[in-house]
């Protein structure tokens, strides 16, 4: 029980990162912008966040900076794929090695660690906190435990994403912009003819993915390792790409992917060298790959099918 | 505007401005930009080992640059070059590793290079038939596809590749037979005396690589059928081209060009294989391709670019410690963004140019 525990705790830690990735590619897609820089936004976050976190010793102003590095870098995005109408997949292949380059670049001559930044201290970073009455309730049995033990004692960046999910499922199904965002990511001329600026909702959606990935990547340094690490996204980037892809680009499906890859990943960890019963020891890359194999599989159709927003990747040319 | 300049201005114009980026970035961190470019410039070139080492790595970029440009002229992004390298590596290690002690290089090392073709041809095959008879992106499963063949040689190197009793994640040194002569040594053979580098023959076989490209592309019907599904996949239909065996074939050439990196690698340099020994080569030959707008006489002036970067950026990082090999990947990036995303940036303005003069 106190491993299943422990195993659940561990999987909302890491599909937190996953799943504000995702939900800021699916803003991105859903307005018919291909986002594959969601890896390079997230790193460029994780290091501003880190490096501002550590300058200002508040974990707030380095969630400001990560947002604000992230956003930059999507309004590059933007610029190429809305206003410049060029390809979108190059320039999200740009960011990535951009924000690979840059920011061991940056991190080696402000702080002199090899690309990496100092460690925070307690006051730079964001702590767990302990919701309320939850250890009152430790003792109750069932609620109380799942209560105390798994939905209490995250960081608020866990809260924060567990409001944005409804948030923006609200938003992408419920409001006027998400009825734009996904006509602008289906049809674009015909929003257009019914006098709606492709180019605006587009720009709208990737500020939205912007500051989602910025919040992801502060998640990662300023909470989960306490410093920035070179190339500490490590793949998470492509990893909620997958995530989106296989919930077909819906927000809650895309979360519970997330969630499913993070549950394979924290299981990873703890299935190392174990003997399973009837298939002996698992190599732990055999877990890793999973996630990238069930997407491959899903969009060949072999296993459901995923069907991009039409008009994705191709930029809106208005016909004179 | 001619084309003359557009094949040439645009380019050196996206280059300078990524340059510029660069120098202003390279300032901001306190270095003199001016003083770093000659650094560089005489680590690439400044001398005979340096030159050595550049082409060794503009090896590399020419054979993943020309993978990902066959892949352009058919419509496709490949960006799973690297993979495709790795998998190509385990192909010659298999192959080295069970025949070096019993075969000559005659037959040893061509039995390697087809075993890199078909291993990367193979990794390339899958993803342009699930683009081509299931329709998944081929962009999509190519990424997918590299972190695949990432963890699979991570096991496969760990756990049954690895030299015994080593703690590295290596293989055993390979046997002799199977080193593709260096060019200092085949130069010695003659009587010429050169610094010792890895550059070897597979460079030569790039320049190969390269005439055989441009007669395949432009001058053989296999060449048309790509560049017509690359323009245009309906019109090709239309015109009777077998569209998805043109995507098929693509992607497989492109896959076994990108193998020939890794026989450079490991049979002319490291005699190796470790779990880095790509090291982004596949990732630097879209940058490469983008540059040199998919013409190989495009690609072998951005290979040696991409290589002279790569080898004085070492040598710079020996006199200037803050400015390491990340700086360089921050300049593929911007090539990227600008020779790619934004090829056509400085166009209208260069075209008022060149308009203005015709006026007069």
């Amino acid at each position: 029980m106190e491993q299943l525990f422990s195993l659940l705790d561990s999987t909302i830690r890491v599909a937190t990162p996953l799943v504000l990735a995702a939900l800021a590619g699916m803003f991105s897609e859903r307005s018919g912008v291909v986002d594959i820089g969601l890896e390079g936004k997230m790193l460029v976050a994780a290091f501003a966040a880190a490096a501002a976190a550590f300058v200002t010793h508040s974990p707030w102003l380095g969630l400001l900076a990560g947002i604000m590095a992230s956003v930059s870098l999507a309004m590059v995005h933007a610029f190429v794929s809305v206003t410049y109408n060029g390809n979108q997949l190059i320039s999200g292949m740009a960011i990535n090695t951009i924000a690979s380059g840059i920011t061991p670049v940056l991190g080696l001559a402000w702080f002199q660690q090899g690309g990496n930044t100092p460690q925070l201290d307690d006051d730079s970073r964001f702590h767990d906190i302990s919701l309320p009455f939850a250890d009152a309730l430790s003792n109750v049995p069932v609620i109380g435990h799942l209560y105390s033990k798994l939905l209490s004692g995250h960081s608020i960046l866990v809260y924060l994403t567990i409001l944005i999910i409804p948030v923006v499922s609200w938003v992408v199904y419920r409001s006027r912009f998400g009825l734009r965002l996904r006509a602008v990511g289906e049809n674009p001329h015909a929003a257009d003819t019914a006098g709606v600026s492709v180019a605006r909702v587009r720009y709208i959606a990737l500020f939205w993915g912007g500051v989602l990935c910025g919040v992801a990547g502060t998640f990662l340094s300023v909470y989960q390792t306490g410093s920035f690490i070179k190339e500490m996204t490590a793949g998470k980037g492509f990893l909620a790409l997958a995530a989106l892809i296989f919930g077909k680009w819906r927000p809650l499906p895309a979360v519970l992917g997330c969630l499913l890859f993070a549950f394979a990943d924290a299981s990873q960890i703890r299935l190392e060298g174990v003997d399973l019963p009837i298939v002996g020891q698992i190599p732990s890359q055999a877990i890793q790959v999973i996630p990238y194999v069930l997407t491959v599989l899903l969009l060949a159709g072999f296993v459901g099918r995923a069907v991009a927003p039409k008009a994705i990747g191709v930029p809106f040319v208005k016909s004179r | 505007m001619p084309r003359w300049a557009q094949l040439t201005v645009l380019p050196a114009l996206n280059l300078l401005a990524a340059l510029l980026v660069t120098g202003f970035v390279t300032w901001m961190i306190g270095e003199d930009p001016w003083e770093c470019l000659q650094l560089l410039v005489s680590g690439a070139f400044g001398s005979g080992e340096g030159i050595g080492y550049t082409l060794f790595y503009t090896t590399g970029f020419i054979f993943t640059g020309l993978a990902v440009a066959t892949a352009f002229h058919a419509g496709l992004f490949n960006i799973g070059g690297e993979g495709q390298a790795y998998l190509a590596g385990l192909g010659v290690t298999l192959v080295v590793l069970a025949f070096d002690h019993t075969l000559p290089p005659i037959v040893l090392v061509p039995l390697c290079i087809l075993a890199a073709m078909g291993f990367g041809a193979a990794w390339a095959f899958i993803p342009g038939w699930l683009q081509a008879r299931r329709g998944s992106h081929i962009v999509v499963t190519t990424i997918m596809f590299n972190f695949i063949a990432y963890s699979l040689m991570l096991y496969l190197i760990g756990h049954h590749l690895i030299e015994a009793g080593s703690q590295n994640p290596t293989t055993r040194e390979f046997g002799q037979a199977s080193w593709i002569p260096a060019i200092h040594q085949v130069a010695a053979g003659m009587g010429i005396s050169l610094p010792s580098t890895p550059l070897n023959l597979t460079f030569v076989m790039a320049l190969l690589a390269c005439g055989l490209f441009y007669l395949l592309v432009w001058h053989s019907r296999w060449g048309f059928q790509l560049r017509t599904v690359g323009v245009n996949e309906s019109a090709a239909r239309y015109a009777g081209i077998n569209v998805s065996k043109t995507i098929i074939l693509a992607m497989c050439v492109s896959g076994a060009l990108s193998g020939f990196a890794a026989i450079n690698e490991l049979l002319g340099s490291t005699h190796r294989m470790n779990v880095s020994f790509t090291n982004g080569v596949g990732f630097v030959g879209i940058a490469v391709a983008l540059m040199g707008r998919n013409h190989p006489v495009g690609i072998i002036l951005s290979a040696l670019l991409f290589g002279g970067l790569t080898q004085g950026g070492l040598e710079l990082s020996f006199e200037k410690p803050v400015i390491t090999r990340e700086m360089i990947i921050f300049i593929q990036g911007l090539i990227i963004l600008f020779c790619g995303a934004l090829e056509n940036l400085f166009e209208p303005f260069i075209a008022g140019l060149f308009k203005r003069k015709e006026d007069k």
